[in-house]
């Protein structure tokens, strides 16, 4: 790998959101917004629920969680759809740029963009909800690491789709978190789910992340191998949706999709 | 022996043939681009040159034939292959969001350009964009784009050269510039340059070679001056509509 190929797309993504407030906003708002909605929603059910149970680091903490994988996730699409937008795919790969500096440009980028929102959610989280993170204790890095891992995964993966579908398979980028958000159990423990629904948890590294900060809030004991396993899966997930792309990319060098991307398709 | 012919070739295409379905868009072509060479791939519309060239580039897997950039087979190698080639084309402008003087830096990185800064400047300056270094290439005119274009096309110093109709937006003035800029700098970094255009009086002007193409297959090769006597024509134009038009007559005679 070549890093200056890959620090291409990371200064890319630099200028882009240093000239333009409209990339810049989103960074923060839809964050900041879920945070105070479910920061408030939280108040209100501790007052009144006269149970003592303290639903800021259940709820709040599972939101500010999922968000940050949210923003891994469209992070990754979004550098992505830049090269779409601006019709620069025959710039970029007739050039020597290999697709795992792509990819890995891709995810510094992400990493970069979604930090913000990660900043911003913490600091409205515990400045004005009291969302302690002190309560997750040092799992909280393991936590970050899987949504972190499986945000690049599902980014990649939903580039592929892109790059194979054309332009108008953008939509389908955009729901994915929604769409996986009942099996991941953010809100509610795996045991809730229907049994098929619980098979495809299994499958899904969030899952084992929100079990696992529910488990440390409510006292108990934190398997540390599912946690393991979670991380496991988003690393074997990552490999597998690179190895995706690699392919879609070939196949659209192969079947002349790649030059002529805007047709959406060849045949 | 053959090793030193072959090091001499910028770009070597042997037997290059694509497919789409039934439609044959290139038909085992085989050519060569040598050093210090400038190589007119003329044609009319649909005759399979766009296509050429993205093969050469590497964004269009040929079904069959190889091609080989200064010896690096572009399917074995491609990094390495296209580390030394470039391009500039009307269909493939630089995104318009960032500024000419971003465009460059981002494209400067990822052919790995030494010296980077001091190479955009000397491009800016080279091809009058010093006062355009803050534009968005959005908003330049198609003229300033092409220019810019060129200046990313420079950048790596490339060895071998692609360029797709690069002076079809600019007036005769700045296309004859263009020109001469170009052909400076085949002569002294013994560049290969593969050029289309429909530009017959600029054919003429810079091209070292032509190759004719019609239906996917290489009609005819020579000298653009005297290529047209050779055929019993006046002018390369009037050799180009016969090609374009009654290519059989010109394969039978």
């Amino acid at each position: 790998m070549r890093f200056h190929r890959a620090a291409a797309i990371v200064l890319r993504q630099y200028y882009l959101l240093r000239g333009s407030p409209a990339r810049v906003l989103p960074l923060f708002a839809w964050v900041a917004v879920d945070i105070v909605l479910w920061g408030f929603i939280t108040r209100y059910l501790n007052a009144v629920t006269a149970s003592g149970f303290d639903f800021v680091p259940v709820l709040l903490g599972a939101v500010l969680l999922w968000d940050f994988f949210t923003r891994i996730m469209h992070g990754v699409s979004m550098a992505f759809l830049e090269d779409v937008w601006s019709h620069n795919f025959l710039n970029l790969f007739a050039s020597p740029l290999s697709i795992r500096d792509y990819l890995a440009g891709l995810v510094v980028s992400s990493i970069a963009t979604s930090s913000v929102g990660l900043l911003m959610m913490v600091v409205l989280a515990s400045a004005f909800f009291g969302l302690s993170f002190f309560a997750y204790g040092l799992m909280l890095v393991p936590f970050l690491l899987v949504l972190f891992l499986f945000g690049i995964a599902l980014g990649i993966l939903c580039s592929a789709i892109v790059l194979r579908f054309g332009p108008a398979a953008e939509w389908l980028v955009w729901p994915v978190p929604a769409l996986l958000s009942p099996f991941a159990a953010v809100f509610y423990p795996v045991s809730t789910l229907p049994h098929w629904m619980q098979q495809i948890s299994k499958l899904l590294p969030p899952s084992y992340v929100f079990e696992g900060m529910r488990a440390i809030i409510a006292g108990g004991a934190l398997r540390g191998y599912a946690l393991l396993w979670g991380t496991g899966l988003s690393a074997v997930y990552i490999l597998l949706a690179s190895w995706f792309f690699s392919r879609i990319h070939r196949h659209a060098v192969r079947t002349g999709l790649l030059a002529r991307y805007s047709a959406e398709s060849v045949t | 022996m053959l090793a030193e012919t072959t090091e001499l070739k910028v770009l070597s295409a042997t037997g290059l043939r694509r497919v789409y379905g039934v439609k044959v868009a290139v038909d085992g072509i085989s050519f060569e681009v040598g050093q210090n060479e400038i190589v007119g791939l003329l044609g009319p519309n649909g005759a399979g040159k766009t296509t050429t060239i993205n093969m050469v580039l590497g964004v269009l897997e040929p079904s069959s034939g190889t091609i080989r950039i200064e010896g690096v087979d572009i399917a074995a190698n491609r990094v390495r292959a296209l580390e030394r080639t470039n391009f500039a084309a009307v269909y493939a402008p630089l995104p318009g969001n960032l500024t000419v003087q971003q465009n460059l830096r981002v494209f400067g990185l990822l052919y790995g350009v030494k010296d980077l800064t001091e190479r955009i400047e000397a491009l800016l300056d080279q091809f009058d964009l010093n006062k355009l270094r803050h534009a968005r290439c959005g908003v330049l005119s198609s003229g300033e784009q092409t220019r810019a274009g060129l200046a990313k096309a420079m950048l790596n110093h490339p060895r071998l050269l692609l360029l797709d109709e690069p002076t079809a937006s600019l007036d005769p003035a700045t296309a004859r510039d263009i020109r001469a800029k170009i052909r400076e700098f085949v002569a002294r970094d013994k560049v290969g340059v593969l050029w289309t255009t429909h530009n017959m009086y600029e054919v003429t002007d810079v091209c070292d070679r032509v190759l004719f193409m019609s239906h996917g297959k290489i009609l005819l090769e020579g000298n653009p001056r005297t290529l047209p006597g050779e055929h019993g024509k006046e002018t390369l134009e009037e050799l180009f509509i016969t090609v374009a038009r009654e290519p059989l007559t010109l394969e039978l005679g």
